[in-house]
């Protein structure tokens, strides 16, 4: 684990950098001026007396990434992550902002837990909201005190690796939170239907001895939860889907006009059941990984906007409890380091997305779902952005990450694409 | 490079046939009036046992004694294991202590793979959950190249709750690389999902099944699947999947009956046909210590 | 340089038939007779030797020798050392040698080891009265107190050489032949 070290970024001169901004149509060679934590000025041959001049020929800029999917272990199991560490992670794969989700201990069902989290991220330098639960304590038998969560800061309520199980209390709290117009999140895996599975159930969980998790234990919640949204027209957000049918069910929804949102994770659209033919526990996540097919249905997801949001689903889980054998690991993989140079190389480069259409999922998708206001490359805006250079290649080994935990599924992976500065809430850090 | 026997899957053709040749060696040696051999002497070998099998420990054991090796065995019950120590830091601590191999035995599956990462033993796999029991497939197929010459073109019938079972897993492996035909018979809620991407038969009824074999591997029922919905009944069981002397006599040939053990007597084998002329599950008792201490011999670094 | 073999033929077709024959007479003379004896041939060519001195055998005596043969691997003293395992042979020895005067036969007698192997084998198998060695060639450079009571023939041998015996019933021709390199 590094320690991330930022500096205020007072005024600063972005030369030769190529912006690129979805959101403006920007794609060009060009420079910025950033004072006071604003871009002052965009334009051709920038000249500023006095002023520290970064060298961004070869880089790209992109306006920061949010990750409305992370576990940041605090308050409770601070030895895996801290608010700190998992904001330094954050920073450190180019993402200025993040949702916390609620599975902490003391669960993220009072307001003192909320105001802690909103407490200790403002040390840092990425922009936190916080995810609240559902339920008191997740375990989805009473409501949680959703208008005090909300007043203190909750963006969106969960019940984080959960799904409902009672679907009277879901459709409870659906209605109660029409009262401020947030989305609830659910993570979509019927319990019993996945059972005791450690990955898809399929051919390879055959071969390799290993209890499957069927595709339909995520369809059966996907299709509940969405004749649930359009019943009570709260919004319901999916989170992380994996599976082809989840797909073409949330597009049939999205058609008749349901309130209808979903993300999926770098590795869902990237790795496949096969990898876990070593038995690698870094492999062993929920929803566990699919097929290629469910790769190619979720990239066509993304590609028609069926798919929202890119989230990482940031889980880390400290060596002791990841390097054992893969019956008893827990599920989970860090992402926020790997995620951008993970899409770039297995997505981007091999023609399979686009970079605008990877950026529009990690930069506005998100944030439009959580309401919270997008930033872009434009004079007046907050300097809220990243600098990468997308030809330089790295492997991230066990001893690279900002994170507290090493538990990465792209761990030992060589990937194209190397951060080299992010600007934040008036700060820099270069690596 | 360390030798380890993780799985049939993993393995060639070639290598099955010469272990089951080196298997058949070992028999005569263990006909010997000292059925004992000094190859493996200054040899140490760990069985390491994270599950209860008193029977593959003690055949095991005994292959390693034959074999003059000196043997320590270590159990999750008598063991730090049960004190939340780590599957590595264990295999660190026997490893400080200079040992050749280990035979793992562990409820999950891949512990084998794993202990290759953390150790320079080479590894025998003794069942690992769901996955593999590759001494067991590997002594199945030599009862049977004992009683038919060869496996080729055998068909092979495996009975009973394939989903949960190693053993079927590694019989299947093992017995379609060296020619033979596979089918499997069960309820099924007990026969695993693309179980026909494997290029086996599959039989929901027994009577075809009996009709289709020469030979029936029947599995033991594990008690405790009754409990998780996955079948009504034992009574329900027996009648429709026990393997009795009234299915076989619908059909007219002589058909040979395995059975890894322990048996349920009554329940997926009918009380006598265990110790009945079919019956060659006590050759297969014998075989596995020949079968074991083949392996033993093969993977033992009397190379290195 | 590359290295050449060359081949001397130390004895011939002929010389083999009378030595194979004397052999077979000397065991039976000091065995008092061939009644209680048991040939045990050693892998790979101690048993067509064998063979060989059990049909001299049968000729002169109208005696049916046991005949069983024997692969020492499992109690070779270097099988740690090697490179690969060895693939093990058939053993049989079809009667109890318990009183038996068991004849151990080889082609080669050179450092010993391949019969001290040999004879704890034996010993597990039972207890003889009595265990004599038969070669159709000693070669010398022993590294073990070991000597064959029945020698086909004295061959002075360096270690760089090897010694090869062709048989006619697996060589399809018989001799001794000396092979040596250059160096």
């Amino acid at each position: 684990m590094k320690e991330l070290n930022f500096k205020p970024a007072k005024t600063l001169l972005i030369k030769n950098g190529r912006l690129v901004d979805p959101s403006t149509n920007l794609d060009q060679k060009v420079d910025i001026l950033v004072r006071s934590g604003k871009i002052e000025k965009i334009g051709n041959d920038l000249n500023a007396d006095k002023t520290e001049v970064l060298d961004a020929t070869g880089w790209v800029v992109f306006p920061g990434f949010f990750d409305m999917h992370a576990h940041l272990r605090e308050p409770g199991q601070e030895d895996q992550e801290t608010i700190e560490s998992g904001c330094a992670a954050a920073i450190a794969g180019g993402f200025t902002g993040l949702a916390t989700m609620p599975d902490t201990h003391p669960t993220t069902d009072t307001r003192s837990v909320v105001e802690f989290i909103l407490r200790e991220a403002g040390k840092t330098m990425a922009d936190v909201t916080p995810v609240a639960a559902i339920t008191k304590n997740r375990r989805g038998e009473e409501l949680a005190e959703m208008v005090e969560l909300f007043a203190a800061g909750a963006v969106a309520f969960s019940d984080a690796e959960r799904s409902l199980g009672n679907i009277r209390i879901l459709r409870h709290a659906l209605d109660y939170a029409r009262m401020f117009a947030v989305p609830l999140i659910d993570v979509c895996e019927d319990a019993a239907l996945a059972g005791e599975g450690l990955m898809n159930e399929g051919v390879m969980s055959t071969r390799l001895g290993m209890h499957g998790i069927p595709n339909v234990a995520e369809d059966v919640v996907v299709s509940r939860d969405i004749h649930l949204a359009e019943y009570t027209g709260t919004p319901v957000h999916l989170a992380k889907i994996s599976t082809t049918r989840a797909v073409a069910l949330v597009r049939d929804a999205k058609k008749r006009g349901v309130k209808i949102t979903c993300d999926v994770t770098p590795h869902h659209l990237i790795l496949t059941e096969n990898d876990l033919v070593t038995y690698n526990t870094n492999f062993k996540v929920k929803p566990p990984l699919r097929t290629q097919a469910d790769c190619n249905a979720l990239i066509a997801g993304l590609k028609d906007d069926t798919i929202d949001a890119i989230s990482t689903d940031h889980s880390p889980h400290a060596p002791e409890e990841k390097e054992v054998e893969i019956l008893v690991a827990p599920f989970g993989s860090t992402g926020l380091e790997t995620a951008f140079p993970a899409l770039y190389s297995h997505l981007v480069k091999t023609n399979r997305l686009s970079l605008e259409r990877i950026l529009k999922k990690l930069i506005s998708g998100p944030r439009n779902i959580l309401k919270q206001p997008v930033p872009a490359l434009r004079e007046g805006e907050a300097a809220n952005l990243s600098m990468w250079d997308l030809e330089a290649k790295r492997t991230f080994s066990a001893e690279s990450f900002y994170s507290r935990s090493r538990n990465a599924i792209f761990l030992e992976k060589e990937l194209s694409g190397v951060v080299k500065a992010v600007l934040n809430k008036g700060k820099i850090w270069q690596p | 490079m360390k030798d380890h026997l993780l799985g049939l899957e993993y393995c060639s053709k070639q290598e099955i046939e010469k272990i089951l040749k080196t298997g058949f060696s070992f028999k005569e040696v263990l006909s010997r009036p000292i059925p004992k051999v000094p190859t493996l002497r200054g040899k140490t070998v760990v069985n390491l046992f994270f599950e209860n099998s008193t029977r593959t420990r003690i055949s095991f054991e005994l292959a390693q004694k034959r074999l003059s090796a000196d043997t320590v065995n270590f159990s999750a019950s008598s063991s730090s294991v049960a004190k939340g120590e780590s599957l590595r830091d264990t295999i660190r601590n026997i490893e400080a202590m200079k040992i050749d191999m280990v035979v793992v035995r562990h409820k999950s599956p891949g512990v084998p793979y794993f202990l290759t990462q953390c150790t320079d033993a080479s590894i025998i796999n003794a069942g690992d959950g769901l996955h593999e029991h590759p001494t067991q497939g590997l002594l199945d197929i030599m009862t049977l190249q004992e009683k038919f010459g060869t496996v080729e073109n055998l068909k092979v019938a495996i009975i009973g709750d394939i989903l949960h079972s190693r053993v079927a897993r590694s019989n299947i492996y093992g017995l379609q690389k060296l020619g033979a035909k596979v089918a499997l018979c069960g309820p099924p809620t007990l026969i695993p999902v693309h179980a026909e991407d494997w290029g086996v038969e599959v039989f929901y009824d027994i009577n075809e099944a009996v009709a289709w074999a020469d030979v029936l591997n029947v599995l033991r029922i594990q008690l405790e699947r009754q409990g998780s919905g996955l079948f009504p009944s034992r009574r329900e069981y027996a009648q429709r999947f026990g393997v009795t002397r009234e299915k076989l006599r619908k059909v007219d040939k002589d058909i040979t009956i395995m059975h890894p053990g322990p048996i349920n007597r009554g329940l997926e084998l009918e009380h006598d046909l265990a110790d009945g002329e079919f019956s060659v599950i006590l050759n297969q008792v014998t075989n596995g210590v020949a079968l074991r201490m083949a392996v033993l011999y093969l993977k033992s670094g009397v190379g290195s | 340089m590359e290295k050449q073999n060359y081949l001397a033929e130390i004895v011939d077709a002929n010389g083999m038939q009378r030595t194979l024959k004397r052999l077979a007479s000397e065991i039976v003379e000091h065995s008092g007779g061939a009644e209680n004896l048991v040939f045990v041939g050693l892998h790979t060519r101690g048993y067509p030797l064998a063979v060989r001195l059990k049909a001299f055998i049968k000729k002169e005596e109208k005696i049916d020798v046991p005949l069983g043969r024997l692969d020492v691997t499992l109690y070779r003293d270097d099988i740690h050392h090697r490179a690969e395992s060895l693939e093990m042979q058939v053993t049989e020895v079809p009667v109890d040698i318990d009183g038996k005067i068991v004849i151990l036969i080889d082609d080669v007698l050179y450092t010993g080891r391949t019969i001290r192997a040999a004879l704890d084998a034996l010993v597990d198998m039972g207890r003889p009265a009595a265990i004599r060695l038969a070669v159709m060639v000693d070669r010398g450079h022993r590294e073990l107190p070991i000597k064959a009571d029945f020698i086909g023939k004295y061959l002075p041998t360096s270690r760089g050489e090897e010694v090869s015996v062709k048989m006619k019933n697996i060589d399809g021709e018989d001799g001794v032949y000396l092979i040596a390199t250059d160096d």
